[in-house]
């Protein structure tokens, strides 16, 4: 190793002589974290998206590679949030990627005292008679004074705030179809 | 105000900080000292639950002093119009406005009304819950005639006008009165006023943020009419800089209210039918008859484009376009409402669909025993919650009030896709539609609510098909024939006809403008039209902030319009002009004859500052000139409400339902009006009148952290932000630790009639004690988050809390209560029941506890009962 290499893996040498006078940048580099790249250099694409926590509606860089999400950061081009994320927003790949989400319908029977597996397509079809029943059960033609109500108390639905606005049409317009009209979400909290 | 804005929402709180660095100054008014405090010129400390006797306070310092914007009141507000001579303020009736009847605890609003306005038929007793505003919509009930039938005194001198009203109604709001009820010292209080006053008017405004501080009390409603009030005579709404914000708490909460998943609405706030629409004529009289000014005049053409895109060729003119397809509402079916029904066993199938009431909503004891007492449940998440496995390990296993083996609900768990897996919009808390990008497929059994929907939907109709059912009817003519991609719908054709197409060329509509009443448009939502123009997605557009101007008008897109401040006609003169070179938003051009400006007006483009609309006008061609408040029936801000409130057309200081101290304003000591669900399993804390209340002596309120979200399903189970935040806690001052022998780290727990929670003990100066009229008040604070799923476990906050809401919105009081706060851990299992009953009995409560609403006057008003289950069976 000459003098002059021995002298530029000095990282106060760097600093002094290189253009990182404050020493955070490449004065500062070992030879391992120069050869480190970060997650999203290497993705395949990038999704534009937004924070899924509260309502402040920070835009997010969605990196991907090989079918998985490797990396999400805040988009400095947004006018709302100029790039940043609070710590919920930093930690959402965490959210999406993390083991916790669960990958299988899960059925608990009456009076059941575990869990159960069964088919998506199954359980479809089950919630589908059940929601018919529930509703035949609670229909109401008419109020006491004959006035048209033409609704089922049978069926409640709770949630919609973290969903899409697509999600909420179609949630809204299908219950409303049915009769249901106990349909609610957080709004109401 | 109401709101921990640097701690709940961190990132939009950088633009507060951007404005302190120009030279705002930022005020935090809240009972407890945040982030928000720390970053603020001043905190100010109130006691919990007083915030519309501060407001009323700066609203009579206003008055008193002359310093309204005068001309901005005048012209854009109803301070002028003269009310009904049969109308009766508080000042009169002892906290009470006059039509208050104490057996159905509602007022009859007739005598609210302006003068020569034919008052509407006087509603009878059990109409009254019909005329709740939560049948109304966002138009509100109509006001018949236009501003040129209501008597006015432009020099706002007549004791009968909404000025004088209001001047009076405040009086006795004083600097003094404010310091006995808040807690808030009256030179801080006049500091605060002089502040607000001063940076107020031609050159200067002040914008107002709160948060669910404000709404959830048993006078939420009123509290943002207060805060509306004293913008509105400071000349700050319509204006940059100026306005009112709401800070919303999930990522399309908006947009869940706009396209509402709520039981009280249609898409873009046309009410859910009632029993008293008979076919659609009597619904479109009722909201926006053709006569009425504004554009709720055009509500036919709303609402025949919404049936026509649920019910596509099945709706004709002929068949009144299936508006008898819809369900009619009569009364209050709210969530909470709907939980004692489950309790009861009236309800049969559940669908949670994101939300976790187990943790998340109020009485989670409630939530959970309904929840056991149900034929099924569908719950839909990304994550196991504890609304999905209360059945094996909700606290009510341990002390024996829901067993497995006895439980017989039946579960379905659907593994939900994330918001990286799915494309759609989200509407952001300032209105704001923004589009994302589908980034990966979701995995296994993982699928959006788009496919779900659409799949029950599709199979639903499969079963039924061939039905000769009448009442099958609208499903199967429901029109469910998107743009499919794979088996999913295709969400941007969803969105596009929720943004409305014209039927004659299957193209986009520009905007609700283009929406026609002859079933010749269909549109999901008329406050989105607009979205999807040009057949092109508008939320969709990221044109990055630094190409383009101060609105930033091209990333996404905001209802309605693309429009960034709402009545910003506000923003100029009445002749047009910015009231301030330094304050222009959007002005008159007298050359190009059109309004034009930094936002898109909110007015008709060409409609000139002198117009005057002919004698017969209706609908917006009836607004004048100068008419600011497009969607008011009369063109104007509301400083008094001459209705669509149920609790009063002016904020009047309640106390909470449960409070440690009388009304020091009034004989009325609570919200006269609000609902309190009196039953033998909603147990409420003594509130003065009543004795006891020193069994439950201090004043509970809680909140968010910036490290979990919500019900924790989100957060509890992420390990950086578990880590951040892994324990609950309860927050009390050093003179309340000393009082009780709390120790910092150590264990407490919070005693409500309810149950009792425990968490860790945080000793901090942040929870200031109170001098309330001469005597010490504590307050106490909890985060809410915990539940027992996930990295970081704990007790749920939220069981402490009763079901008590305010009567115009249905949403519970859970930002103020009252406690008990001992040291240790709390009693476990049954030993648990007991000793929350041992607090009962010392308490005297009983199911009539707190249903007294009535304490006006001679206040012997009858409690406010129903029949319930019992309280607890062991």
């Amino acid at each position: 190793m000459g003098v002059k290499r021995w002298l530029e893996a000095w990282p106060v040498y760097r600093q002094l002589t290189g253009t990182d006078p404050l020493g955070r940048g490449k004065a500062a580099q070992s030879a391992r974290s120069a050869g480190l790249a970060p997650r999203t250099e290497g993705a395949d694409r990038v999704a534009d998206s937004v924070c899924p926590y509260c309502a402040v509606g920070c835009a997010q860089r969605v990196y991907v590679k090989d079918e998985r999400v490797v990396q999400i950061e805040g988009n400095p081009d947004s006018p709302i949030s100029r790039g940043r994320l609070c710590p919920k927003g930093s930690a959402s790949k965490q959210l999406v990627t993390g083991p916790h989400r669960e990958r299988k319908v899960r059925y608990r029977p009456p009076y059941g005292t575990e869990w159960q597996d069964l088919d998506l397509d199954t359980a479809m079809d089950m919630v589908a008679d059940r929601v018919l029943a529930a509703r035949r059960k609670g229909w109401q033609d008419t109020d006491e004074a004959g006035r048209k109500l033409r609704r089922t108390m049978g069926i409640a639905s709770l949630g919609g705030a973290t969903l899409d606005n697509e999600e909420n049409y179609l949630i809204k317009k299908l219950f409303t179809a049915l009769g249901a009209l106990q349909v609610e979400n957080q709004a109401r909290i | 105000m109401g709101s921990n804005m640097a701690e709940a929402h961190p990132v939009g709180f950088q633009w507060v900080m951007e404005a302190k660095a120009r030279g705002a100054r930022v005020i935090h008014i809240d009972p407890r000292f945040t982030r928000t405090s720390a970053h603020a010129d001043q905190h100010v400390t109130l006691r919990a639950g007083t915030d519309i006797a501060f407001l009323g306070g700066v609203i009579n310092h206003i008055l008193s002093q002359g310093l309204d914007f005068r001309e901005y009141v005048r012209a854009y507000t109803n301070a002028s119009f003269l009310l009904s001579e049969d109308y009766r303020d508080t000042e009169d009736l002892d906290g009470l406005f006059s039509g208050y009847d104490p057996h159905t605890g509602a007022y009859d609003t007739a005598s609210w009304t302006y003068e020569s306005v034919q008052a509407a038929e006087h509603p009878s007793h059990q109409d009254m819950e019909q005329s709740a505003p939560y049948r109304h919509g966002a138009a509100g009930p109509t006001v018949e005639g236009t501003d040129r039938d209501i008597a006015a005194d432009p020099s706002l001198a007549h004791p009968r006008c909404v000025f004088q009203v209001l001047k009076r109604h405040y009086a006795r709001y004083t600097p003094e009165m404010v310091e006995r009820i808040c807690g808030v010292p009256r030179e801080l209080f006049l500091d605060v006023c002089r502040a607000w006053t001063a940076n107020s008017g031609r050159k200067h405004t002040t914008a107002l943020v709160y948060s669910v501080g404000w709404t959830q009390h048993s006078v939420g409603a009123q509290y943002i009419r207060a805060g509306a009030i004293v913008q509105l005579l400071l000349g700050n709404i319509g204006r940059p800089g100026g306005g009112i914000y709401a800070l919303r708490g999930h990522a399309s909460i908006q947009g869940s209210t706009d396209i509402p998943t709520l039981f009280n609405l249609l898409p873009g706030y046309l009410p859910m039918p009632d029993t008293g629409h008979e076919d659609l004529a009597a619904y479109v009289d009722a909201i926006g008859p053709h006569h009425a000014k504004g554009y709720w005049g055009h509500a036919d053409a709303y609402t025949v484009s919404l049936l026509k895109e649920y019910w596509g060729e099945a709706a004709t003119a002929e068949n009144d376009y299936c508006f008898d397809y819809l369900p009619r509402i009569n009364g209050d079916h709210g969530t909470y409402r709907t939980v004692m029904d489950m309790v009861e066993g009236k309800v049969s199938g559940y669908f949670l669909l994101g939300q976790n009431p187990a943790v998340g909503s109020a009485h989670g004891r409630l939530q959970r025993l309904g929840m056991a007492n149900l034929d099924w449940l569908v719950v839909r998440d990304i994550t196991m919650i504890e609304s999905a496995t209360f059945w094996k390990d909700a606290p009510e296993i341990e002390t024996g009030e829901i067993a497995a083996d006895r439980c017989r609900t039946e579960v379905f768990f659907f593994p939900a896709a994330a918001h990286v897996e799915k494309s759609g919009t989200f509407t952001q808390t300032q209105r704001m539609l923004q589009w994302r990008d589908q980034a990966v497929e979701p995995a296994g059994d993982q699928r959006s609510e788009l496919w779900f929907f659409h799949q029950l939907g599709r199979r639903l109709k499969e079963k039924l098909a061939g039905s000769a059912d009448e009442r099958d009817r609208p499903l199967l003519d429901l029109a469910w024939d998107y743009r499919m991609e794979g088996d999913e719908p295709d969400p941007a054709d969803v969105l596009r006809h929720i943004n409305g197409i014209d039927l004659a060329t299957g193209r986009t509509v520009g905007g609700y403008t283009d929406l026609k009443a002859d079933g010749s448009t269909s549109c999901g939502c008329w406050i989105y039209s607009g979205v999807y123009a040009d057949e092109v997605n508008q939320a969709r557009r990221r044109r990055p902030r630094f190409e383009q101007g101060p609105y930033d008008a091209e990333w996404g897109w905001t209802w309605p319009m693309n429009r960034r401040v709402l009545y910003n006609r506000a923003s100029a003169d009445p002749e047009g002009r910015p009231w301030s070179e330094r304050k222009a938003l959007i002005w008159w051009d007298e050359e190009k004859a059109e309004w034009t400006g930094n936002d898109v007006p909110d007015f008709e483009r060409t409609k000139p500052p002198h117009y005057r609309p002919p004698d017969g006008a209706s609908g917006p061609e009836a607004l004048r000139g100068d008419d600011a408040f497009i969607m008011m029936t009369d063109g104007k801000a509301w400083l008094f409400a001459p209705s669509g409130v149920v609790d009063g057309p002016l904020p009047t200081h309640y106390e909470p339902h449960e409070s440690p101290v009388r009304n020091l304003l009034y004989g009325q000591q609570g919200n006269p009006v609000r609902k309190v669900y009196g039953r033998p399993d909603n147990p409420s804390n003594p509130a003065p009148p009543e004795a006891h209340g020193e069994v439950f002596p201090y004043v509970f309120t809680a909140a968010r952290l910036t490290e979990h979200h919500t019900a924790g399903g989100m957060s509890r189970q992420l390990p950086y932000l578990a880590e951040l935040q892994p324990e609950l806690f309860v927050e009390v001052s050093p003179e309340l630790a000393a009082e009780r022998g709390l120790v910092h780290l150590d264990w407490a727990h919070v005693i409500t009639s309810r149950t009792a929670v425990e968490a860790r003990v945080c000793v901090t100066d942040r929870m200031a004690p109170l001098r309330i009229d001469g005597r010490t008040v504590h307050q106490v604070w909890m985060p809410y988050h915990w539940g027992n799923t996930g990295l970081v476990t704990g007790d749920v906050v939220n069981d402490l809390i009763g079901v008590v809401a305010d009567p115009n919105v249905l949403i519970q009081e859970s930002k103020v209560l009252t406690c008990d706060v001992r040291p240790g851990r709390r009693p476990r299992g049954p030993a648990l029941l007991e000793y929350v009953r041992d607090y009962r009995r010392r308490a005297g409560i009983t199911p009539e506890t707190g249903t007294r609403i009535m304490t006006a006057g001679e206040g012997d008003g009858p409690p406010h009962t129903e029949p319930g289950p019992p309280q607890e069976s062991p």
